[in-house]
């Protein structure tokens, strides 16, 4: 009797604690909607935009899928996934732990301005494996060096890496101006940009396309990112330090050694964004310019949930909109930042939906709690840490 | 350092550090009075976007430059409405809102100011100063730092404001403990959700009018990302000034110099890049915060929603 009386009041806690528990066809399907509809409902809100500003947003969204996908475009567009898969991995890792990481473009520039400024002279000269591998590690380790300082103020002073990343972002990008206007300035043009890898020498295309293999380093990037994340003892601490700092540190876990590793991982995946991009599509690089990658991958990144095998579809919709993108707002006369608009509109579409979802008890959030209290731990070195 | 030392270099350095040090100083105020209040405003950037583009479009069009800081006002205020409804109203994640603010604002912007002036980007005249008599008869600094644009001597009165109103005044004390400790503002009976919402509301405000500055007065035009990471310079400047706004003044003047510096070495015969230049706020902004990490303090209530109830 005793007994069976206990057994009822778990089955009734049960259901208190873990409410209408669905299927698993109807999770995923709730998960679907939940990645998706932000992305829809922005697409309407920045057509409703669209029609203010007297353009039209049919032919809008249809010259955005002729440049995206039709004739060809969809090559440049499988291009351009190569470095936005990169960086948007760089940023599940830390995410992941429940760090930010919003030094990007300090990051892929300075690896960027590397690669251009050592590269005609390296590429040329060298036997070419040996070449791009030096290339790729230089890249990769300046964006990673770029990282060490937020990571070391993070690990020690518990010092807000989303401040003292912006910041030394700004840094690197000046620091990467200086190089393409001093020491990598090409002397033969008045233009202050570097000089330009020869041809023969980017990253071979893929068998009959325009498509060169840095978006199968891409790929194959996510196959050991996802790896790592899920199979080896460095992603369960990045998971367990992700979920709660004080259970990490209360099941022996070496903070300050995960923090600086996330980060330079991190830094790394940003640098070899810029190493695929330049000897994949640009060749050179210009003064003061910045794609600006970052920004715009961070809405998918949270949209995929952190996981790196979902950032694939993300990226592929994103790369379309963002390669037609550039047709269709010149066609409209708009500048590209139009698009920034509907990152913008996708970020806050995705916070309204979490928003009824929290309510309506639809699957899992977008954030992990460690990074949505970044900022509950105060710039101070707390007094209970380590 | 052959003639760094000379008039000329002094008062331009001075002139500029507080035309730049304007518009952060309006809005890492704006940053306090939310901060205090618990929210925190990564969106600042995009406001000050905002508040540039609105201001100039109303002094250009309404050829009033008080009509245009109004504008700016607005548009500020636009950019803290939506973070009242995201991030105070539902309680939604302070920084994805603040990332969203920002990329909005400079996407918006941008894409309007092509569309209302077809890539051209028509100036201002000089604005209309007030000399305050006899101070700024001092020789060397008297000019510049006596004769000023209005809206600075205002700016300074509104920094002694904020001040007494954090200090001594109910709406201080209900600003301070929705930030330090919400709960116990509720069961005074005050609602946060009222007291954030006109932090917020006031944020973006001041923002909007420092981006206003900064293209009324500072650059007399508008372009697109013009304001380069200053929003995020505001967030640090009321992080380190610890929420009090003599110490915001102070230190907006010191970034501010560090912005204008690179004008002021025109002057001279030192020839230093403009990239090192622009890059000196950030490298001080780092070396402020490896220096005093410890010394800066954020509410314990930052960043977190309030919802009534919840543990």
């Amino acid at each position: 009797m005793a007994l069976e009386a206990e057994a009822t009041v778990d089955a009734s806690l049960e259901t208190v604690l873990r409410p209408a528990e669905a299927a698993p066809l109807v999770r995923w399907w709730r998960t679907v909607v939940r990645s998706v509809a932000p992305v829809i409902l922005a697409l309407i809100a920045g057509g409703l935009l669209l029609l203010v500003l007297g353009r039209n947003p049919v032919r809008f969204y249809v010259a955005v899928w002729q440049g995206g996908i039709e004739l060809g475009g969809w090559q440049n567009s499988l291009v351009l996934m190569a470095p936005l898969l990169l960086i948007a991995l760089g940023l599940i890792i830390v995410f992941r732990a429940g760090i930010w990481n919003l030094g990007y473009d300090g990051q892929y520039l300075l690896g960027a301005a590397l690669v251009a400024g050592f590269g005609p002279s390296i590429l040329p000269n060298w036997p070419t494996p040996i070449a791009y591998a030096v290339l790729f590690l230089m890249a990769g380790c300046a964006g990673a060096l770029w990282t060490v300082i937020p990571a070391l103020l993070k690990a020690w002073y518990e010092t807000n890496e989303i401040i003292t990343t912006l910041m030394m972002s700004f840094i690197g990008v000046g620091v990467a101006n200086i190089l393409v206007k001093g020491p990598f300035q090409d002397p033969t043009v008045n233009i202050p940009q570097t000089r330009t890898i020869p041809f023969n020498k980017m990253l071979p295309d893929v068998g009959g396309t325009r498509v060169d293999i840095g978006v199968l380093i891409a790929l194959a990037a996510v196959l050991v990112v996802h790896y790592m994340l899920t199979r080896t003892s460095f992603g369960l601490k990045l998971a367990v330090l992700g979920a709660n700092q004080r259970t990490a540190r209360h099941v022996g876990i070496n903070l300050r050694q995960v923090i600086l590793r996330a980060f330079l991982w991190s830094g790394f995946l940003i640098g070899l964004a810029a190493v695929v991009d330049i000897l994949g599509l640009w060749a050179y690089v210009r003064a003061n310019w910045n794609p600006g990658y970052g920004d715009t991958v961070i809405p998918f990144v949270f949209l995929a949930r952190l996981n790196p095998l979902v950032i694939v579809p993300f990226v592929v919709f994103y790369a379309v909109l963002s390669t037609g993108g550039d047709l269709a707002a010149q066609q409209a006369n708009l500048p590209t930042d139009f698009l920034l608009v509907l990152v913008a509109l996708i970020l806050l579409f995705m916070t309204v939906i979490e928003y009824l979802g929290r309510r309506r008890d639809l699957g899992q959030s977008y954030l992990t709690p460690a990074l949505r209290d970044a900022l509950r731990r105060p710039l101070v070195r707390r007094r209970s840490a380590q | 350092m052959n003639g760094l030392l000379t008039q000329s270099f002094l008062t331009a350095l001075v002139a500029g550090g507080i035309v730049a040090a304007i518009p952060l100083m309006f809005t890492a105020l704006g940053e306090s009075v939310s901060e205090r209040a618990g929210v925190l405003n990564i969106g600042l950037e995009g406001m000050m976007l905002l508040g540039a583009y609105m201001g100039f479009l109303g002094a250009h069009e309404l050829h009033s430059m008080w009509l245009g800081f109004l504008a700016g006002i607005a548009g500020g205020l636009a950019g803290g409405v939506v973070m009242v409804l995201f991030s105070v109203a539902m309680g939604l994640d302070q920084i994805v809102v603040g990332i969203a603010i920002t990329i909005a604002g400079e996407g918006i912007t941008s894409v309007l100011q092509q569309a209302q002036f077809k890539g051209t980007f028509p100036g201002l005249g000089n604005p209309a100063t007030v000399a305050i008599p006899g101070l700024s008869g001092i020789p060397v600094l008297g000019h510049s730092l006596f004769d000023q644009p209005l809206l600075v001597y205002l700016g300074i009165g509104l920094l002694a404001l904020v001040s007494w109103v954090f200090r001594s005044t109910a709406w201080g004390l209900n600003l301070r403990a929705a930030g330090e400790k919400p709960e116990a503002l509720d069961a005074a009976g005050v609602s946060v959700l009222a007291v954030r919402t006109y932090a917020v509301a006031t944020t973006g405000a001041l923002a909007g009018l420092g981006g206003a500055y900064l293209s009324i007065v500072g650059a007399g035009t508008f372009t697109p990302f013009m304001t380069q990471g200053q929003g995020f310079m505001a967030i640090v400047i009321a992080m380190l000034s610890r929420g009090k706004p003599l110490w915001v003044g102070v230190s907006s003047l010191v970034f501010g110099m560090c912005l204008s510096i690179g004008t002021a070495l025109q002057l001279t015969s030192l020839n230093i890049s403009t990239d090192v230049i622009n890059m000196l706020p950030f490298v001080a902004i780092m070396a402020a915060l490896v220096l005093f990490a410890r010394g800066s303090y954020l509410p314990p209530a930052l960043c977190l929603p309030y919802v009534r109830g919840a543990k």
